[in-house]
This record gives C-alpha cells, structure tokens and sequence, in this order.
C-alpha cells in the first residue's frame, strides 16, 4: 500500500432536487494495492457516491482528488481519462455482439483489428485469472460471465481505480470466491479496488478497509482486521432515533391471510421465495424488512394474484362470514370478484399503480370502471373521489386533470395510497411507500396507515428504513434470499437484531461455499 | 426466354435493393423509417427534375449534352433531395423525440405528395398530352451498356449488359455489408441499434450515428428511385407509377434478416415474384394480382420461420423504433 491516496474524496454533497440530499460532506480515501469496502443500507447513498467519480453524476460540492491533483469528472469519458472504471450492477453490453466486441466498443484507437485485441483481452484474462471465451454471444452468458465481461472491459481500458456496485449481488457463492479471488490479485497488482457492498462477512474476508456510509453521511473508516461485525451493524444502522410515530395496541386481532410454505420459481428457474410461511392479522401492521430484491415484490405479487406459486397456499378469512378462502393461482379479477378486498400499493408506482399519462379521475377509475351499469363511463364519482383526494391528503396539483407523471413523487404516491385505501380493503399491502418522499409526505402515509389499522384492515408493509419499521410495526418479519429468517415483535426488536437477521441466510451460504 | 426473365427480374429489383440497403444502414442505427416509399418517390422526382431542368438547358438536344452531366445532375439532386428527407426524419425524432412511426409514415404521405405535385407541376410546363414526362435522352446515358456486352452471347446479357446503377446498388451492398461487420464504425453503429446506452456509456455519440445513418440510408433508397425511372421505366415518369415498391423495400428488410448482402438476392428473388405472372400463359387478371402478393407471402413466412427458431442472431436491432434520450441529471 503506498502512502500517496489513488483518489480522494472531501466534502462531496449531492441533492436531487431540492429535498433529497443523496450525500452530504462525505469524506473518503482509497491507497492503490488495496480493496476498499463502501458498506451501507439501501439508500445510504452509495452508489450515488460512486456514480460520481465515475462520472454519470456531479457533484454539487466538494472535490475530488486523484493522485494528488484536483479532478474534473463530467462524464464516463473523463473518469476513463482518470483511469477510473465503473462495474454497475446493470450491465451494459450489447446482446448480440460477442465479448471480444463489447469490450473494444467505444474505442477510438488505431486500426479495427478484432484479432489483436482478442490476444490482448486474453493476455489480461491470464493474468488475472478470468475464465473468458471472448468469442461467445453475451446472450448465451451466465450473469458471472457477463461480468467477467465488464470487469475485463474496464481493464482494457487501462482502468487501475476499479469501482464494483453490489458485484456479488447476482452471483452464487462459489462464483463470489472465484470474484475475490480475481480482485485480490489485482489489488497485489497495485490496483486500487473500491467495492459497494452491503454484506458485512463480505465486507470482513476481502476487504483492507472499511468505509461506511449511513443515510449520505460519512460515518466513518475503519480497518478490516480491527473491527467485527457487530460494530460494524453499528456504524451502519446508527443508534436509535426517534421518530414518534405513533402506535397502538392492536384490537381485536384475528387472523386474516395465512400463508402456508409458499415457494416460487421465476422464469430463469431461480427460486425467489423459498417456503415463506405467515400470517397477517386484522388491525396489525406486519413489516416486511429485507435487503432490496430478497423476494419482497414477489411475495406482495404472489398475494395479489399477479404471480405463479410452485408450492403452498394463501388463504383469506372473510371477516363477515370467517370463511376461508384459497387465493392460490387465482387472478387479480377472481380475487375481486370472491369478494376478497385486497389493496395494494405496488413498489413501481407509475409502472403498475397508476398509468402517468392519465390523470387523476382517470386513475380513480381504474378500479371503478366495472361497477356502472350502463354502456357509458360513470365519471361523477371518480370524480369525487378525486376531490376528496385532493383535498384530504394535500395532493399539490394544478387540477384533478392533470396527468398523474406529472405531479412529484410524494403527490403520486398520495394519489395511488389514496385510491387504494378509498376501496376499503380488508388487506392492505404496501411496498417502499416512503421511497423518495419528505418527511411531511411520509408522515402523512404514517397517518394513513395507522388509521386503516384502527379500522381492523390487515396491513403488510414493505420497508427500507428500519428505524422506521421498528417505530411503525407491530410485528416485523425479515426476509433473507426468499426464506424468512425470523419474525420478531416490533416493539421489543432493535435495529441490531433485525440487521443481523437481514444477512443471515447469505452468511450461512457463503460459509458452506468455503467447506 | 430465361435469360431475358432473369434480366427482368434483375432490373425490377435494383429499386429495392437500393431501398433495403438504405432501410437496413438506417434500422441498424435503430431507426425504423417508415418513410422509406416516400424518401424513394421524393428520390426519384429530384432526379427528374434535375434532368428536365438540365435538357431544357441544353435545348433538347442529345448533342448538345455531356454524358457526365447528364448522369451527374439527376444523381446529385436525387440524394440532395432524400438526404433532405433523412434530415427531417432524424430531426423530428432524434433531436424532437416524435414517434418514428408516425414521422415515418407522414414522410411517405409527404414525399408521395411532394413528388406528384412536382411531376405534374413539370407535366405542365412541357404542355404535353400525355400525363407524363419523357426524359429519354437522359435515360439513355444512364442505360449505356458496357461495350463488350452483346458480343459474349447469354453471358454477356445476363452479367453485363445491366445499366451502370444496377452495378452501382450490388456494390453499395457489399460495402454496407462489409462497413457494417468488419469496421469499428459498423461495431458502433450496430451497437447503437441495439443497445444505445450502453453505446453512450461506452463514448459513442448516439445522436451523431443516428443523424448520419439515416440520411446516408435515405440517399441509398433515392437512389432506388431514380434507377427506377432512368433504367426501369426508360426516363419516362407518370405520377404514382412508382407503385408500392417503397413498402416492398421494407419487406425486403426483413426478408434479408438485415444483411444487405442477403438484399442482394432477395431483391432479385422479389423481382422475379413480381414478374412471374407476365411469364406464366394463360392467367386471368385476378389471378395476376395474387401472384403480385407473392413477395409479401415470402416475407410472412420469413417472418414466421426466424421467430419460431428464436435465434437471437437474425432479429431487428433491439432498439428498433425506440428514441434514445440520456436520462436527465
């Protein structure tokens, strides 16, 4: 490890608009031949941080120094003139073209000569140790290929700063130890690897450093070998703030939506949900805590009707009649049409809750359109409902006709919890219904939601924000990988306990990679 | 008799080949220009109009014309006149962000328009009977045949005794072919096709490919036009005579699976399809227009066949039709 930082970062404040302050005087320093862990929640500004040194966003404040010297970095082109390359968690490459293509795209340098290149893209393999085939089709490439693909794209670029977002997140256990292997070969070739990563055994087997990031802020650097896991949850998730959200005791709680061993496969035959078994009861909300993509919009969608089960079964009791009913392999229309009202929130708001170049009514009559009686639109009560939207929950817009894409986040997100509350459901599920949204907006869903508890409506709320959940919930589950890794009681439960619980299950998997 | 059914076939062909190649350089880009008939007709009108403008000059007479010139002119305006049109299709939806199927469609409505309002504008000034113009003496510039052609018997009917455009779009087509798959400006056109933001992230200016393809791919298909009325219709034009060959251009698109090369003899397969029924003894009108359908059914069945083999290697870009805008920072 030399003494002079590879690149260095002080006082780096990003806002998107004028709420949402992504960083905030964030310090950071990565030495060449050496692996830099930025470790945080969902939405601790990560990524946001590393998007600007590799050049897809500005800074709004603050410096960057690489090598030593001040650097100006405005777009890809120049972190490539810097040396920096990037390895988002999306790859970008061209289907149909080969690897050998894909890694020589873009480059503006002497004569094409596809043949030179591959013996040059097969040198740097070697020396790595990549296993490529640099003539296959991206298509017909497993994730951890395409990768490799994008990894060795930023070497060829000369690139010595190399930043991974979350690389392990799509990866198995075995091809996460082949990865760690790569990049501890190049940090011995004096490269400067910087990873994203919320995992924290990850985080303690690879890395030198650790920097962590908690909601944009810098929290802090400490050296892998001086600290454990427990300190590092810590840094990561703070202490405990209080939010006073209010929360009562549930009333009258009965049993409303049983899931039992449910399990489902998406179409390239990974298992998303494995097993989940739980049961949501009438005026209680249920949190759902995870790290984003463990199967959360699967379960709500497998709930809602919008999924296929391979296994298990979800059943609904009638509060009026206490009969049970199987919701399984049941479309969103059978599920109205049994009687069952089940709202739900989705986490895509303008792709599967509202349709954004409608507006408002319109929106409203998205879910009324069935009821009239005759061959024409009923268009005064949406209408109304609109207007009481409006008025009710503050929605800021120029009128009840303005395309719903228009309005900011918070006030879409209004309008979508608003419809789905005024069809008085009996299940209402949520998914991120703060995401993006001030703290005014989210109290005001708060709000909402605990109204619709007192009423004795079941509730699921999907969450990020764990100090959020443990102030809201009655009871939080924790989803890891698809499996449920506990449930504990929202009152009782710490922020600690529910962190450790989030990234059990990818431990256990690792551990039994190494045997 | 077969000889002359394959040089029928070859000579009804060029105007598509042109058209297909000009549409596949410009689909690669990810542009799908629905506005190729029109950029065709419009194509074929500058053309003749820059001959009418340049035999008036030079009195009416053969003598007094320069081949050079006489082949030049209608040339030169003939790509002004589609480049104009590739501009604004690329203006309209690269720089605008308007739907490429609509501005697609309304060029072929306006370049049909624009041509019929210039043919019968010059139909006019010459006050002749007819509704056409006849511009022979030009044509027959562009159809000088090569000098030893009629002395090498068949062979020399079928290979060489072609007009020079026909030459001209055989060999368009293999430098397409070639540009598009062995140079790094084919790599990233191709790859601003498919996927153009990997394409911006990887430094290459999309708007630029996008601009230059399209107004490349538009000259291409003029060209198709003015071939049609110097060699095909021997320098005669009549309004809307042109016909749907636009639309069958874009069939050939698909039928080629985007390979110019492939263009090549699909275009003269679909010559012959169109042609076949003027060979064929004894059929009555109707069925003449059903053997007309024939390369439309070739297409469908192409169309069906490269989806039900899923391979990935034979399908549009992937970005086809689809306007690329850098999300907002």
């Amino acid at each position: 490890m030399s003494t002079q930082p590879a690149i260095e970062l002080k006082n780096i404040t990003k806002r998107f608009g004028a709420k949402v302050i992504a960083n905030k005087n964030v310090n950071l320093t990565a030495y060449r031949g050496e692996i830099l862990s930025i470790l945080g929640e969902n939405g601790s500004g990560k990524t946001t941080l590393m998007n600007m040194i590799s050049g897809i966003y500005f800074p709004d404040e603050g410096q960057i120094f690489i090598d030593g010297n001040e650097a100006v970095i405005t777009s890809p082109k120049d972190a490539f003139s810097y040396r920096i390359g990037m390895i988002h968690q999306h790859f970008k490459l061209v289907e149909v073209f080969s690897a050998a293509e894909n890694i020589v795209l873009g480059i503006d340098e002497g004569k094409y000569n596809l043949k030179n290149s591959t013996a040059e893209i097969k040198k740097i393999s070697e020396q790595y140790g990549f296993d490529l085939d640099v003539n296959k089709k991206i298509y017909s490439m497993s994730v951890s290929e395409k990768q490799t693909v994008e990894i060795i794209k930023v070497l060829y670029r000369g690139a010595d700063i190399l930043i991974l977002d979350e690389p392990t997140a799509v990866l198995t256990p075995q091809e996460t130890q082949k990865l760690f292997a790569i990049l501890r070969r190049m940090r011995d070739d004096g490269k400067c690897i910087i990873i994203i990563t919320h995992k924290l055994h990850e985080v303690l087997s690879l890395s030198d450093r650790v920097s962590v990031l908690r909601k944009g802020e810098y929290v802090g650097t400490v050296n892998t070998a001086e600290t454990s896991e427990n300190e590092l949850t810590e840094m990561m998730v703070g202490k405990k703030i209080s939010l006073n959200i209010q929360r009562d005791e549930p009333k009258n709680a009965e049993d409303r939506l049983v899931v039992n061993k449910l399990t489902c496969v998406d179409r390239a035959g990974t298992t998303v949900l494995d097993d989940v078994s739980f049961t949501a009861k009438s005026g209680e909300i249920l949190g759902i805590a995870g790290i984003a993509g463990s199967g959360q919009r699967e379960l709500l969608e497998a709930i809602a009707g919008l999924q296929h089960l391979s296994s298990g079964e979800i059943y609904y009791f009638d509060p009026k009649t206490g009969e049970k009913e199987n919701l399984k392999d049941k479309t969103p229309m059978q599920i109205r049409n049994m009687g069952v009202r089940l709202s739900f929130v989705p986490e895509d708001r303008l792709g599967m809750g509202l349709v954004g170049n409608m507006d408002i009514v319109d929106n409203m009559m998205l879910r009324s359109y069935r009821k009239g009686h005759s061959a024409f639109l009923e268009r005064k009560k949406p209408k109304d409902l609109a207007m009481k939207i409006i008025h009710d929950l503050e929605v800021v817009t120029p009128s009840a006709s303005t395309p719903v894409r228009r309005l900011s986040g918070g006030n879409v997100q209004k309008v979508l919890v608003g419809r789905e509350i005024a069809a008085s459901p009996t299940v209402l599920m949520v998914a991120y219904p703060v995401r993006g949204l001030d703290i005014n907006s989210s109290y005001t869903i708060y709000n909402l939601l605990n109204e619709q508890k007192e009423k004795g409506v079941a509730i699921v709320f999907v969450g990020e924000d764990l100090d959020v959940l443990v102030e809201l919930c009655d009871r939080i589950m924790v989803i890891g990988s698809g499996k449920i890794n506990g449930i504990v009681d929202g009152r009782t439960a710490t922020k600690e306990e529910i962190g450790l619980l989030m990234t059990k299950s990818k431990q256990e998997g690792a551990e039994d990679a190494n045997e | 008799m077969i000889i002359q059914f394959i040089c029928r076939a070859i000579l009804l062909g060029v105007p598509l080949l042109y058209g297909s190649t000009g549409e596949i350089i410009t689909e690669k880009s990810g542009h799908l220009n629905l506005g190729i008939p029109g950029i065709m007709y419009v194509g074929a009108i500058s053309g003749v109009t820059g001959s009418f403008l340049y035999e008036n000059a030079c009195g009416n007479d053969i003598a007094n014309m320069s081949p050079v010139l006489a082949v030049l002119i209608p040339l030169l305006c003939s790509i002004i006149g589609s480049v104009l049109m590739g501009l604004i299709y690329s203006f309209l939806t690269v720089t605008l962000h308007a739907n490429q199927n609509v501005t697609g469609l309304a060029l072929t409505t306006l370049g049909i328009g624009l041509g019929n309002f210039l043919g019968a504008s010059l139909i006019n000034i010459t006050k002749s009977e007819l509704p056409s113009i006849a511009l022979t003496k030009t044509s027959s510039f562009f159809l000088t045949e090569l000098p030893f052609a009629d002395k090498l018997g068949w062979f020399g009917e079928l290979f060489l005794s072609h007009d020079f455009l026909t030459y001209l779009a055989i060999i368009i087509a293999l430098v397409a072919t070639f540009v598009l798959n062995r140079t790094r400006v084919g790599l990233n056109l191709r790859a601003v096709g498919e996927n153009p933001a990997t394409a911006d992230a990887a430094g290459i200016n999309v708007p630029k490919y996008r601009y230059v393809a399209t107004c490349i791919g538009s000259a291409i298909a003029g060209l198709g036009g003015l071939q049609y009325v110097m060699a095909y219709a021997n320098g005669v034009w009549s309004n809307n005579a042109f016909g749907d060959r636009g639309w069958m251009a874009i069939a050939l698109v698909i039928f080629a699976v985007w390979k110019p090369s492939l263009a090549i003899v699909g275009s003269f397969l679909f010559g012959a399809l169109c042609n076949a029924n003027n060979y064929i003894q004894g059929l009555g009108t109707e069925t003449q227009e059903l053997f007309k359908m024939l390369p439309y059914v070739v297409t469908i069945i192409v169309l069906i066949i490269t989806s039900m083999r899923n391979n990935k290697q034979n399908q549009p870009p992937a970005s086809l039709g689809v306007n690329y805008f850098r999300e907002e920072r």
